[in-house]
């Protein structure tokens, strides 16, 4: 196994060129925070696209920035902060969670796990800010699509499909990314005692109201008790909490609102909300925590009763964020995905994915959501139209894939 | 027809007509198969009026099994199939085929499921946008993608189009607000994408879906995410002498950190159109006038336009209004929403462009278009989502005068390119559609165009799904999949190995 470096489109375009034409398969990494995400795969080499790193175009009143691909997500959050811009989806650093170190992932990366955090369900996913992409596909040739401008339907949106692709559609070397303007203040308002499904139904309350919660999230007092908030620590109960962001009068003016609306007790001011909702967007209550861990996404009103369910399966512990759509459960290793994702089924449907898990499991068990065989061929022949030889990130999907 | 050229008829198809209009038949009830001239006559174009093309036969399913077993025909027999929505289009992604089917969604049309707790609602592609909003608004819910055209245009075609319109800078185009669709494939597989939840596995197909504009598959179902109205909402005239410091306020609001609800631009000929037509009160001494719209808590609303109006001053407004009622705020985009059919009233054809821009360009490319506009002997009227840098320019012509759609279409031609030159793109929510399938190249290699053929041919090797749109050349797809290896003499030279 080697490990090669590209430095530049033309070293890049050779790795492929040989690999294509000696059947080598490669595992493609940005900066290699995310390999224990997905299947465990084997390849012959590992192809490292971190070479390709720096911010190469940043236009503030154009709401766009530009970067190459292996960049350090650290650096372009440090390069908006200074110009009071941000990644509206918040993306999330699962580096601890599995087992490395924070700050260290890239945006070619982030966006090919299209990560995102609370914020998702008011701003959108990584992928709904994914503007333009530049990549070398398996076939060993460059192409673009996208652009650099925020409204664009110009051809098909690929940026959609490489989002979420885990790097198995193409070797991404640029990206344009849609950025926008930072909250100034933002405040948690929170609400003690309830239990799961009572939680969600206060989140469902807020997020119906016109006070444009950015960010709903319910914590069973499990959960509640690894915070380093103290008031979310010491709460001894459950804890339910809706964020509000924007100007500060209006910020102010909606948390009262909210508070009257759900006869709520404390609020959480800057930087105890801050570092709250950076909790949970990394998962920092499992981050210690021995289990595996799944992440599930379904209907919000559906949160409660799979949450339930899987707390029947036996030593799982469970928090909800996206009003109640995404669960984060911490369970044993030796729980049956088939009865996970039965309970999704129950409900009507979702996905559920083993984010993390030892690689014996990941080797095992089925990652991601297994897809009918319709959408199963119709996914084979995409992976085909870009990737025909299978060689890059083969297996990390499905053993076939 | 001018320019254009769209795929040969298939002789053979056509010599079976009869044959396909009685299997369409076998299919669906007789009268929604349309075969007559004359009662074929309205899908012959859409809103892209520039070309038109009468079908072989048009087909009405209504149901989603329906679709399905026509689609698996079409697949089975060969036969090319147009989807269309409204017809409401500027592109020509409607464009009927002479050898084709025309497959029209419009009985399609129920709303299936309002569901207030999930904040989704689940609708049949012929359901019109404005409809949505109509359904949940009693609950002070709406669909915020507002494209011009909502009253008539429908959910499937803003799918299709992956349309915008004048709210999008904040609250995102159709791709950002679409939760599941259920989808027909030309094999006749009935596919479900997302649903009430948020994302998929791999791979996002509903995202790949939004925008395709009909070439992939038939979307038979939408669930859209309804978000709560805004508490309230205020809107802004700022006149300005010049279109540079007109631009230059739009970048000030953005770069203090404000993302206005509707941040909208009209030029000169824009305004005098669209105030002769509708008495918006817009002042007519003015070279480009703005209207910024603030919307959520009342308390937010104050406080923006407290910061909003000093930046204008700064950047020279020589007008200002500040809506004082909802009646009047409806006024102002009364103005900004009949601009189409106001430059309508003034000449008797227009071409509607849809370039993006990098906002910063806008005086270069205003200037420039001026100029053009000069050289071929045609007016242009600017409005301009300048939020987004989406600029629509109309172009004024006379069909019946000979060479003038000719002159037109180069003049567009050439505003694209322009548009392409300094950094955007052709199009930002009305399509390629015939109109700019053949500018592709301007902006995407050979190698590109080819990567997105190959998605294509996943889903329809045969190209028999509204072919002829979007791209320029037709390749085969046992062409686009075979894998060139261009081995080069050394074998990973240079590369640092660790």
């Amino acid at each position: 196994m080697t490990t090669f470096r590209p430095a530049n489109e033309h070293e890049l375009g050779d790795c492929l060129t040989h690999a294509l034409a000696d059947k080598q398969t490669l595992d493609v990494r940005g900066r290699g925070t995310k390999r224990g995400l997905g299947r465990d795969m084997q390849t012959d080499h590992v192809l490292d696209m971190s070479g390709f790193s720096g911010i190469t175009l940043y236009e503030p009143e154009e709401l766009i920035l530009q970067a190459r691909a292996g960049t350090p997500l650290a650096e372009i959050e440090t390069a908006l902060t200074a110009h009071k811009q941000e990644l509206a989806f918040e993306p999330c650093d699962l580096g601890p969670l599995l087992r490395g170190v924070a700050g260290e992932g890239s945006v070619g990366g982030m966006f090919a796990c299209n990560l995102s955090g609370p914020r998702r369900i008011k701003a959108g996913a990584a992928r709904d800010h994914f503007l333009g992409v530049t990549a070398y596909s398996g076939r060993a040739e460059m192409f673009k699509a996208g652009g650099r401008v925020v409204k664009n339907v110009t051809g098909y949106d690929l940026c959609k499909l490489l989002a979420n692709s885990y790097g198995t559609l193409c070797v991404m070397t640029d990206v344009t990314v849609k950025v926008l303007p930072a909250a100034e203040k933002t405040r948690t308002v929170l609400v003690f005692g309830l239990d799961d499904t009572a939680g969600v139904a206060v989140l469902t309350k807020a997020l119906a109201s016109a006070h444009e919660i950015s960010a709903a999230a319910h914590l069973p007092a499990d959960v509640a008790g690894r915070s380093s908030v103290s008031h979310v620590r010491n709460a001894g109960t459950s804890v339910t909490a809706i964020r509000v962001e924007g100007p500060a009068r209006s910020v102010a003016h909606r948390c009262e609102a909210l508070r009257k609306l759900l006869g709520a007790g404390e609020e959480l001011h800057s930087q105890n909300s801050k570092v709250f909702w950076c909790e949970l967007r990394d998962v920092h209550p499992f981050v210690d925590d021995p289990r595996a861990v799944w992440r599930i996404s379904v209907a919000p009103q559906a949160g409660p009763a799979v949450g339930v369910a899987l707390k029947g399966l036996g030593d799982v512990s469970v928090f909800y964020d996206w009003g109640g759509g995404l669960l984060w459960a911490a369970m044993l290793p030796g729980v049956s995905p088939l009865d996970i994702r039965a309970e999704v089924t129950a409900v009507g449907g979702g996905h559920a994915m083993l984010v993390r898990g030892d690689s014996e499991l990941r080797k095992t068990i089925p990652v991601f959501e297994p897809q009918k065989p319709a959408l199963a061929g119709l996914t084979r022949r995409i992976k085909d139209a870009f990737d025909p030889q299978r060689i890059l990130n083969p297996g990390r999907l499905a053993p076939d894939s | 027809m001018s320019s254009l050229r769209m795929p040969a008829p298939d002789q053979a198809v056509l010599a079976r007509r009869a044959e396909i209009i009685a299997a369409l038949r076998a299919i669906l009830p007789s009268a929604n198969v349309i075969d007559a001239q004359n009662e074929m006559k309205v899908y012959e174009s859409d809103a892209f009026t520039a070309y038109r093309q009468m079908p072989m036969v048009v087909a009405l399913p209504e149901t989603t099994e329906q679709v399905a077993r026509i689609l698996r025909y079409c697949s089975d027999q060969k036969i090319r199939v147009v989807p269309r929505g409204a017809g409401t289009g500027l592109s020509g992604g409607a464009l009927p085929l002479a050898d084709g089917i025309t497959l029209g969604l419009s009985k399609l049309n129920r709303v299936l499921e309002i569901d207030f707790n999930n904040r989704a609602v689940r609708v049949q592609p012929g359901v019109t946008n404005l409809a949505i909003t109509k359904a949940v608004e009693h609950a002070g819910f709406y669909y915020a993608p507002d494209p011009s055209s909502q009253i008539a245009c429908t959910i499937g075609g803003n799918v299709a189009e992956n349309s915008g319109g004048v709210h999008c800078l904040k609250y995102g185009v159709t791709t950002n607000n679409l939760l599941g669709l259920e989808v027909v494939t030309l094999d006749g597989e009935i596919i479900t994408l997302g649903g009430k939840y948020l994302d998929s596995e791999p791979y996002d197909l509903m995202g790949l879906m939004a925008g395709s504009e009909g070439l992939l598959g038939v979307v038979t179902e939408v669930t859209v995410r309804i978000l709560q109205k805004p508490a309230i909402a205020r809107a802004v005239l700022l006149g300005f002498s010049d279109n540079e410091s007109a631009g230059a306020c739009v970048s000030r609001i953005i770069a203090e950190g404000i993302i206005p609800g509707g941040l909208e631009m009209m030029d000169r000929p824009a305004i005098h159109a669209v105030e002769a037509f509708v008495k918006a009160g817009y002042p007519l001494d003015v070279e480009a006038l703005l209207i910024v719209e603030l919307d959520g808590p009342s308390v937010e609303v104050d406080e923006l336009l407290e910061r909003v109006l000093p930046l204008a001053r700064a950047c020279g407004a020589v007008y200002e209004r500040t809506s004082s009622s909802e009646a009047e705020r409806i006024k102002f985009w009364a103005g900004r929403k009949n601009a189409f059919p106001a430059i309508g009233r003034l000449s008797p054809d227009y071409l509607c462009m849809d370039g993006t821009i990098p906002r910063r360009a806008l005086p270069q490319v205003l200037k420039r278009m001026r100029e053009l506009g000069e050289h071929y002997g045609l007016g242009v009227a600017n409005v301009f989502h300048a939020g987004d840098g989406n600029l629509h320019p109309l172009i004024m012509y006379d069909a019946d005068k000979p060479g003038e759609l000719d002159r037109a279409e180069k003049f567009g031609a050439d505003i694209l390119k322009l548009c392409v030159a300094v950094g955007g793109v052709l199009t930002g929510e009305h399509g390629v559609g015939i109109e700019k399938r053949d500018l592709m190249p301007e902006m995407f290699s050979e190698d590109d165009l080819k990567q997105q053929q190959r998605v294509k041919c996943a889903f329809d090797p045969e190209a028999l799904l509204n072919p002829g749109k979007v791209f320029p050349h037709l390749h085969r797809c046992a062409e686009l999949g075979r894998v060139h290896v261009h081995r080069g003499e050394t074998r990973f030279p240079d590369l640092p190995r660790f």
